[in-house]
């Protein structure tokens, strides 16, 4: 199986565009539901602890769970998966590098893609990938983490307090970066933070999450 | 020539040199005499005894007594390889894969050894396959337990290094690569180095025990490089089913790395 999206046996399934949860639980949580259109952007909240980030993780599939996840009607157990994880691609809160300098981390060669590109919008210079990976600041390593994981082309990203070490400034510079992604290649966003105004800049539904269920939040309790 | 032997009062004078070291090492306070003078009871009591199952396995050499005294070594081995990790696999499938480890460095070495090079008849001579089986286990069980134990030390240290790589899509053999490499060289390494250094720094045991015994050196020397491949050889192969059948283990059939697998160590 190495296609990232293979036909849907299912004609009917064949419409479900988008990323879908079906019955998700794991470590005692859920179990969690969720439609997510291509293009549209997920924000989820909720106390420290309630297991936001392990719902990531299960959606990426590197934790054990019951249930399953659907992209674009493909199950998420029916892919090999390398390939469901550079699909569907999470953004740890931090970042791991094991190579001494940038430029190796970037599986492609960081030329590919437009990789380049996106460094040169947040601010780093061309030769960022001799920089030394033991150098770099929390901020830097955060920037460099999320344009390494976009440039395998994911699908749909899971973003785990994407912009926590940055300054004011820069969270504009990324919330940008991220909005013209989703807009423009109609990739899926799920968004976890604890900052509402952000998820209310960025999402088109907020979910709080708890334990045993999601819970829609609405504007008027923001 | 005969090898002379050793009588009690020989043995009884080298004990007095411990006895002499223990008194030192109480007058100057160093808090090991109790401990030097039980292991070496403990050391005298077992070769006692193994000298007396040997001489009754050399008298009798029959198929199933050596088989039955090699698996008893087997399995041994297989526990300590087992007990000396510190995080291990819980259950019986650490203690299995360790001893499937030992059963791949030694046995099939010991084995072959005796069928084709040593070409001794019946290859079950007791006089050959118990010294040389057991130079294999206590050698090579040094390389499979180091690389082991490295194993899952490092695996449970870099998880978050390991998940990061599979969060990028790398399958489970790329993202643990340079851990499982990096332990099969520690695993290797020192028999590698005993070869670099035999004869020049270190006259290895067993040569020396064979020229006592009244063989020529040149034969002994035979002997001795015979084992040193034999060891370097069936280490590496152990170290490298030991890190394959452990990683194994540690991702299961989604390519996760599922840590829970390990024995939690306390404090």
């Amino acid at each position: 199986m190495k296609e990232a999206l293979l036909p849907s046996p299912f004609p009917d399934q064949e419409k479900t565009r988008g990323l879908r949860l079906c019955g998700l639980s794991f470590l005692g949580n859920g179990p969690y539901s969720l439609d997510i259109l291509p293009g549209e952007c997920v924000g989820l909240t909720g106390r420290s602890g309630v297991g936001k980030t392990q719902l990531l993780r299960a959606v990426a599939d590197v934790i054990v769970h019951e249930g399953d996840c659907l992209l674009d009607g493909t199950a998420c157990s029916a892919v090999e998966p390398p390939v469901w994880r550079k699909t569907v691609a999470m953004v740890p809160a931090e970042s791991f590098w094991w190579y001494d300098t940038v430029a190796p981390h970037f599986a492609g060669g960081m030329e590919q893609g437009q990789s380049l590109e996106l460094l040169g919008k947040m601010g780093f210079p061309a030769d960022v990938g001799t920089w030394r990976v033991s150098r770099l600041s929390t901020g830097e390593r955060q920037r460099l983490s999320l344009v390494r994981s976009l440039s395998s082309a994911p699908r749909a990203l899971l973003l785990d307090e994407p912009t926590s070490a940055l300054d004011r400034e820069m969270v504009q510079v990324v919330e940008e970066i991220i909005r013209d992604i989703c807009r423009k290649k109609k990739i899926i966003c799920l968004w976890v933070s604890h900052d509402r105004e952000q998820l209310a800049r960025m999402a088109n539904r907020i979910y709080r999450v708890e334990a045993q269920m999601l819970v829609e939040e609405t504007n008027e309790c923001m | 020539m005969h090898v002379i032997s050793l009588g009690a009062v020989d043995l009884g004078l080298a004990a007095f040199l411990l006895l002499l070291l223990a008194a030192t090492s109480f007058r100057i306070g160093l808090g090991l005499e109790k401990r030097m003078v039980i292991s070496g009871v403990r050391m005298t009591v077992q070769l006692l005894l193994i000298g007396l199952v040997l001489k009754v396995l050399f008298a009798s050499s029959s198929l199933w007594l050596v088989l039955s005294m090699a698996t008893v070594m087997l399995l041994v081995a297989g526990y300590e390889v087992w007990a000396r990790q510190k995080r291990k696999l819980s259950g019986a499938r650490g203690y299995l894969i360790s001893t499937v480890s030992m059963l791949i460095s030694s046995f099939t070495v010991t084995f072959l050894a005796l069928t084709i090079m040593v070409g001794v008849d019946p290859w079950y001579t007791p006089q050959y396959a118990i010294p040389l089986l057991g130079m294999l286990l206590g050698n090579t069980m040094n390389g499979v337990a180091l690389a082991s134990d490295r194993l899952t030390t490092e695996l449970y240290n870099q998880r978050s290094m390991v998940e990061q790589r599979l969060l990028l899509g790398q399958n489970w053999q790329e993202a643990s690569g340079d851990i499982r490499r990096d332990c099969m060289r520690t695993g290797m390494i020192p028999i590698i180095n005993s070869m670099a250094a035999a004869g020049v720094v270190s006259l290895p045991g067993m040569m020396t025990g064979q020229i006592l015994g009244g063989s020529s050196p040149l034969d002994a020397v035979k002997y001795q490089i015979l084992i040193m491949f034999l060891i370097a050889a069936g280490t590496g192969f152990g170290v490298l089913s030991a890190i394959w059948l452990i990683s194994r283990q540690l991702f299961d059939n989604r390519q996760r790395l599922v840590l829970d697998e390990l024995t939690v160590v306390k404090e």
